[in-house]
């Protein structure tokens, strides 16, 4: 693995890039944590308005490559990235590029939820209120009950939405974080493994909500689960090593992968 | 199918090594909490010690002892210019009212050696009261003001039973009374006296065997230096200067030694002589128990004691001589001799007196938690170092928290990790160790000598216990930063708050609870600090209240350790009063943190 090729050529181009427009370019990205290499020359094309899927086992890089795409790897003293990330163009990690405007293009959303220990409307609130979205209270307020109601909330809250954000159960409290990275107006939507600790019920409602939302937003998910991939996701890409192996249209990759890695991967043969 | 045996003994136990085996763990669970229970017994054995050791020492010295005197405010004396003016009102002659009040309510004194002893039972500020009143409404001038009259310490510690103990014992016969040239002769039909006469044979028995064990000593002693003397003697027949010096101051010795022995020999014979003697007439003198005969509204002081009839001297003279009908008169027995007390025989006998005629009140002592120090027990108060205190710990609080804070943050969130930054996170923690007078002498060099700060003044006070509790302030609110789970920080970032912005908004409101409980503890210890304060003279008596952070003041430490070097016993109560009062602003002190806490986490 170590002998990687300087751009590696992925045996297919999905064809959904055709259809859509594309909105991240990823080019000869490699992201060191001190001596650790933990992505190797990795280049992909993400379309707008599509739900992208990064498979592989633990430790292959996908959470890594992801948290490169709004810069969170920053706050890590030790992490080094190089290559180049276009966002619409643009490179982000450009000097002139301002990363708190990054982060507010490009929401997150984390594995474990994590709502602010305070209420429900402070938690969709802060954002637009940091970033001056809203020009007065009802202003506020209708962002609120909007990003609510897109995270498919609002119905099960609306009667207490100044009680602690903390105090609802887990599904509720990960729909609150969406709710909470929509409040800001983003484009991008990065999910680190959104659903491994929720239980299956609540899985499926986050998954219900990323169908619905996919339209307006450019979704790039990690998974450990390759059925949510294949339920979610248009397009899956599949980690190895810190080596992107292949990304294409999901149908293609779960029916006719082209690497013998891929195959085994998603049959269970490891990962 | 062996395994079944196997798996039906589940939870039983097999074999012997097993049994043994859980036996032991058994054994050390039952052991490790036997230590525990028996730790928290102990240090609630000394809490307790501690507790009941304070409050029964302080809170005698929450009550006073006061006359309620009516005292016509005569214009004359109070204002014999006729001014109504406060000035001129406050030099009046308050205390000669009261004295001759006074003197009025017990007329019998009347050697000017005793109305000097009769006003020494009053506190040198007993006219304090009396002049507010006036001053403050001049139109009490000409009318009867009822008047609270405070009393010495020493009387207010008769009246407490700290000088003796007293037993009043009411006559069941009739007492008759012949005068005898100055005294008064005193007799009844059956023993009234013998209860007396055996209490003093005990303590003169007592006595005895102390004497004598006193005079074994002195004996054994001159023995030995007798010996020492022979040998020295020995040394000197050859010459040597040294031995002769010797024996010249050895001799010496043994003839002084020699002369207290033989005095108290005497004296020992004589007790001895008395206690063994059945019956008769017993003389009292000074250093025997006391023993007053209340009759007829005199009081009378007993020198010589028998079964049946005793003789009296008049303290105070009693109304008449005529026969005392049975529970018209009483024995008052005092059960320390007069020479080993502060108040003399003839004092108790005008404070019963006083007390007899219902002009003594006891009530809360206001003038303590209101009063600054003072030289007078009677007088002295806590509300000075109390000021002190709470203007010192202001500052130390107004310094030490927003820097603490600030530098806990820094170190925490902002600064690089480096040799620099490595360097001052172990200083930090080293200058918690750092001995408390260090500061002080700090202090001292820095805030007094070269910045030329005021001496004895809060403001330094604070700075310097600011310097204390920082380290403190700063290690708590790192441990409570580092305590903050980092997905929160990790969220705020993620919706685009700058680094700032997540510290401020959301983490630094997260370890508010743990950031105060240092804070508190901080402030605790800063409270309770004597040893820097020292170095920057807030060890002083000032008996003004300070009003701002640059006059002189003391602490409230600081004044316990000044009252519990003092003399006078009424000042081990002040000093055990002072404690509590401490303890209490340290009890609201952490009470206020517990409740601000809990309002911070309520909020979300």
């Amino acid at each position: 693995m170590d002998a990687s090729p300087q751009r590696p050529t992925l045996s297919t181009s999905p064809r959904i890039l055709n259809e859509r427009e594309i909105k991240i370019v990823a080019s000869d990205v490699n992201v060191y944590y001190g001596d650790k290499h933990a992505i190797k020359h990795l280049s992909i094309d993400i379309p707008d308005r599509a739900v992208s899927a990064f498979i592989g086992p633990s430790g292959c890089g996908k959470s890594t490559f992801l948290r490169s795409i709004n810069r969170m790897n920053d706050t890590i003293p030790s992490c080094r990235v190089t290559g180049d990330i276009l966002i619409d163009g643009k490179n982000i990690y450009d000097r002139d590029l301002d990363v708190v405007q990054l982060r507010a293009r490009v929401g997150m959303v984390f594995q474990k939820p994590n709502p602010f220990p305070k209420s429900i409307f402070e938690n969709v609130a802060y954002g637009p209120r940091i970033h001056g979205l809203a020009k007065s209270k009802t202003d506020l307020e209708e962002i609120v009950v909007n990003s609510l109601k897109k995270a498919s909330l609002f119905e099960e809250v609306k009667d207490r939405l100044n009680h602690p954000g903390t105090g609802l159960s887990g599904g509720q409290q990960q729909r609150l974080c969406i709710a909470r990275a929509i409040a800001v107006n983003p484009e991008i939507i990065l999910m680190d493994e959104p659903c491994s600790a929720l239980d299956p019920i609540a899985s499926a409602r986050i998954e219900e909500l990323i169908d619905e939302i996919r339209q307006n937003y450019c979704i790039i998910i990690v998974t450990h689960s390759m059925q949510q991939a294949a339920r979610v996701s248009q397009l899956t890409a599949f980690f190895h090593l810190g080596v992107l192996v292949e990304f294409g249209d999901t149908d293609d990759m779960f029916t006719a992968p082209q690497d013998k890695r891929t195959q085994d991967y998603i049959t269970g043969r490891f990962g | 199918m062996t395994d079944i045996s196997a798996q039906a003994s589940i939870g039983v136990i097999a074999t012997a090594s097993q049994r043994a085996l859980i036996a032991r763990r058994y054994a050390a669970e039952r052991r490790f909490r036997l230590y525990g229970i028996l730790a928290i017994l102990l240090t609630t054995v000394f809490l307790v010690v501690l507790f009941v050791d304070i409050f029964s020492k302080g809170i005698p010295a929450f009550t006073e002892h006061r006359l309620q005197l009516a005292i016509n405010a005569d214009a004359a004396k109070l204002d014999p210019e006729n001014s109504k003016g406060p000035d001129k009102i406050r030099g009046g002659d308050f205390n000669g009212l009261i004295r001759s009040k006074l003197s009025e309510l017990l007329p019998a004194v009347t050697t000017r050696a005793d109305r000097k002893a009769l006003n020494g039972l009053l506190s040198s500020g007993a006219a304090d009261e009396f002049r507010a009143m006036v001053v403050a409404n001049p139109a009490l001038l000409g009318t009867d003001v009822a008047v609270p009259v405070l009393l010495s310490d020493d009387a207010d510690q008769y009246f407490k039973g700290y000088q003796t103990g007293t037993t009043r014992r009411s006559g069941e016969s009739a007492l008759q009374m012949i005068a005898e040239g100055n005294n008064i002769r005193l007799s009844t039909s059956v023993p009234e006296f013998r209860g007396a006469l055996d209490a003093l044979k005990v303590f003169a028995s007592e006595r005895l065997q102390n004497d004598n064990r006193e005079l074994e000593r002195l004996d054994n002693l001159i023995a030995s230096r007798t010996d020492d003397l022979k040998s020295a003697e020995a040394g000197a027949a050859s010459g040597d200067a040294a031995a002769i010096a010797e024996r010249d101051k050895l001799s010496s010795d043994i003839a002084s030694l020699t002369g207290t022995r033989d005095q108290l020999k005497t004296l020992v014979e004589n007790l001895a002589a008395r206690v063994s003697k059945a019956a008769g007439a017993e003389t009292l003198d000074a250093t025997l128990p006391s023993l007053f005969v209340e009759v007829n509204g005199g009081v009378l002081k007993v020198t010589e004691l028998g079964e049946l009839s005793a003789l009296a001297s008049p303290i105070l003279a009693p109304k008449s001589l005529d026969t005392a009908a049975p529970g018209n008169w009483s024995i008052l027995e005092l059960s320390i001799p007069e020479t080993n007390r502060r108040t003399s025989d003839k004092e108790i006998a005008w404070l019963e007196q006083l007390k007899v005629s219902g002009v003594v009140e006891s009530g809360f002592a206001w003038r303590f938690l209101t009063s600054g120090d003072s030289r007078e027990p009677e007088l002295a108060g806590i509300r000075g170092a109390l000021t002190g205190s709470i203007f010192t710990l202001l500052v130390t609080l107004a310094l030490s928290l927003p820097i603490g804070v600030g530098a806990a943050v820094y170190l925490e969130e902002f600064a690089p990790k480096n040799r620099l930054t490595d360097l001052i996170e172990v200083n930090i923690n080293n200058l918690a160790a750092v001995p408390s007078i260090v500061f002080g002498l700090l202090g001292l060099a820095m805030f007094l000598n070269f910045f030329g700060l005021p001496r004895s003044a809060p403001l330094v006070g604070g700075l310097v216990l600011a310097l204390l509790v920082l380290p403190t302030i700063i290690i708590a609110s790192r441990a409570a930063l580092k305590a903050v789970p980092p997905s929160i920080k990790e969220a705020a970032l993620g919706v685009g708050a700058s680094h700032q912005q997540a510290i401020f908004h959301h983490v630094l409101p997260m370890a508010m609870p743990g950031i105060m409980t240092g804070t508190i503890i901080g402030m605790a210890h800063a409270l309770g600090e004597t040893a820097p304060l020292l170095m920057i003279g807030m060890v002083a008596f000032i008996v003004d209240i300070p009003g701002s952070f640059t006059d002189a003041a003391t602490a409230l430490p600081v004044q316990i350790y000044l009252w519990s070097d003092l003399p006078e016993i009424a000042f081990q109560a002040k000093t055990a009063a002072a404690i509590i009062v401490l303890l209490v602003v340290l009890f609201v002190m952490n009470a206020s943190a517990i409740y601000l806490r809990k309002r911070f986490e309520r909020r979300w």
